[in-house]
């Protein structure tokens, strides 16, 4: 009984991930002529292709980075808030949500360009304009604006299933607020921090839409390679291999990340 | 003054406007003394204890630690540990993590914290425990290691709120002599909450029975049970006979009808009292020879002694009679009971 209930979620699961992960395969293995190589995967040992790899780490890293020393307090407040509240403040957090990825992207692009809202109030005081947009640090605001909501929920979360009797032990113990953080609450939180940096990260360093529109084209990113390859170019061998490098890079941190929280937790992890 | 560890001034708390939790409660602990606060669930006996704790503000009153008003100390800067009622063990620490806590907090130097906690492995009989994680020990094991946590710290007043309660009956009656034995062997004042009365009779050295709020009486646990001051403590601790009587000169009582001697003196004409009478202290004689003639209505065996339902055939109230001595269902028996058996309490 149990097992052919289960028949719709592997037919699903088999056209959505398992087939397209198999052509994926399939390209990045191939040649054009559809002969088997492993070329497309040397191409990519190139330092043009590395530093662009690293750059994508390295952004990514950054965002993620952010976004959680943005989203662990916003998590804490709204954890704290009484629960008739808090209800209204996920509401409000996850809206922007519900609106258009590109077009909250877009509404950055009015603000920050060279025409934009901030440039015009900064000129209306009289002050020099700025170059906010088609730099790195647009897209780094972008992706933080974009996934601090999977930062702060995972962290919510956690923090608002938290035993109290764990708080008040370690007060009890003589610890100050301060100490009663760093010693209980952050370690007992980390599931719900990994899982957030996990959420932040993997979008983060595979996106093309936000350094396409933020960066304008000058910040190539590997997610903007991927696309080139598929969209502009049409050598589908070699994006799906860059593609399976990416992939392989997310799931060996996405591996030691685990690793480490279960080392945490005593085995309890996520995953 | 100072010479109580803990004393309270008329604490009273109320979580919502005019819903007292705690009414009134004044309480003072001696050092090194067990004191246990009894009575039923909801009574406010956890709030009394968060209250000294600090994890919650009374809404009036005081409470003095050694004399000094410790209101608005905060938790962690009062010289009281808590062995709290679901242990609350850090999850992400072993055991040796766990009862090093406070020392850690405290900064004690590496050596000291290694000789402390193997002290106290040992006194909670878990020694080579250190390295295993708190989950993976059984319920009575988890409860010795937060009461070395607490320990550990050397504070002056232990708090225990139910520590036994998840335990099995057998693990129960181990955890009270040796928690017993540990508050000897540290020389701790203990203040000890339990809904259990036999728990609160055999480890304190007084007991503080509570209800609804408010203190119903205070003293060791033989004057407790044998010197009850209110129908509620007559009740909840033991069985009891209680019955509405009148007091008409010294010694002597009336109720169901009958005149009882007793060993109390009147404190005014026809005053109204209750009466109170253990199960074990009511005589059976033969039919003719008690004060009250009454029909035996059901036995139980009960291991020690029987336990019979008889039937007043004055006024039909039923009494509950323990004796060794077994009578059927359905024989008339004499009921009487010595003086000094007989617990008169002021009513109204
Ligand atoms: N934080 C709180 N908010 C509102 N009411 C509470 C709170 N804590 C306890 N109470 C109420 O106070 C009363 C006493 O509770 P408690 O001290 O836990 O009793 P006990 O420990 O004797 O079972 C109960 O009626 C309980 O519902
Ligand atoms: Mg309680």
């Amino acid at each position: 009984m149990k097992s052919r209930m289960a028949y719709p979620y592997i037919v699903w699961l088999s056209m959505f991930i398992v087939l397209p992960l198999l052509l994926i395969l399939y390209y990045g293995l191939t040649a054009v002529d559809g002969s088997f190589t492993l070329d497309n995967f040397q191409r990519f040992i190139d330092p043009i292709y590395l530093r662009v790899l690293w750059r994508s780490v390295e952004l990514a890293l950054l965002s993620t980075a952010i976004c959680l020393v943005l989203g662990y307090p916003m998590a804490m407040i709204i954890a704290k808030t009484e629960i008739k509240r808090r209800n209204l403040m996920v509401l409000l957090f996850i809206l922007p949500m519900w609106m258009n990825f590109l077009l909250r992207t877009y509404a950055w692009m009015t603000l920050l360009g060279r025409n934009g809202v901030i440039n015009n109030i900064l000129g209306w005081a009289g002050l020099p304009e700025l170059n906010l947009l088609y730099n790195a640090s647009a897209v780094v605001l972008g992706m933080v604006y974009n996934f601090l909501p999977f930062m702060v929920l995972p962290i919510y979360t956690v923090l608002s299933k938290m035993d109290q009797s764990y708080i008040e032990a370690a007060k009890d113990l003589g610890a100050n607020n301060r100490k009663v953080f760093w010693k209980v609450i952050f370690p007992l939180s980390l599931p719900g921090v990994i899982s957030g940096v996990t959420m932040v990260f993997m979008p983060a360093v595979s996106t093309f839409v936000i350094p396409r529109l933020l960066g304008g084209g000058q910040l190539m990113l590997i997610g903007n390679l991927v696309e080139q390859q598929f969209s502009y170019v049409g050598d589908w061998n070699f994006g799906s291999a860059i593609s399976i490098v990416m992939m392989l890079f997310i799931l060996i941190s996405m591996a030691l990340m685990t690793r480490f929280d279960k080392e945490q937790q005593g085995g309890v992890g996520l995953w | 003054m100072g010479e109580y560890m803990i004393d309270l001034k008329g604490v009273s708390k109320a979580f919502r406007k005019d819903q007292w939790v705690l009414d009134d409660i004044h309480l003072s602990i001696l050092e090194k003394e067990f004191v246990t606060l009894l009575g039923p669930s909801g009574c406010g006996k956890t709030t009394t204890l968060r209250i000294i704790g600090g994890f919650e503000a009374a809404t009036r009153g005081d409470v003095l630690f050694e004399g000094k008003s410790i209101r608005d100390l905060p938790p962690y800067e009062r010289q009281i540990n808590t062995v709290f009622q679901k242990y609350a063990l850090f999850p992400h620490m072993n055991v040796f993590e766990n009862i090093a806590f406070g020392l850690n907090i405290k900064r004690v130097p590496k050596e000291g914290i290694q000789k402390k906690v193997k002290d106290m492995l040992s006194l909670i009989d878990l020694k080579g425990f250190e390295k295993r994680r708190v989950h993976s020990l059984s319920g009575g094991q988890q409860q010795r290691v937060a009461i070395a946590r607490a320990l550990v710290n050397e504070p002056k007043v232990l708090l225990l709120d139910e520590p036994l309660g998840a335990l099995d009956l057998q693990l129960r009656k181990e955890m009270q002599v040796e928690l017993k034995k540990i508050q000897e062997q540290v020389g701790i004042t203990f203040l000890y909450v339990t809904h259990d009365q036999e728990e609160a009779l055999t480890m304190s050295d007084r007991v503080v029975v509570m209800n609804e709020g408010r203190i119903e009486q205070i003293g060791r646990p033989e004057d407790i049970y044998n010197e009850p001051k209110t129908p509620f403590v007559a009740n909840f601790i033991g069985e009891s006979n209680l019955f509405e009587g009148e007091m008409k000169q010294d010694n002597l009582v009336y109720f169901q009808g009958k005149r009882f001697q007793c060993v109390d003196k009147a404190f005014a004409d026809t005053e109204k009292v209750f009466v109170v009478v253990r199960p074990e202290d009511v005589e059976l004689t033969g039919k003719t020879n008690g004060i009250i003639e009454g029909e035996v209505l059901r036995t139980t065996f009960k291991g020690i002694h029987y336990e019979m339902m008889i039937k007043s055939l004055e006024d039909e109230k039923e009494w509950k009679v323990h004796s060794t001595e077994r009578r059927t269902p359905g024989e008339v028996v004499g009921i009487t009971v010595r003086p000094d058996l007989i617990h008169i309490m002021k009513r109204g």
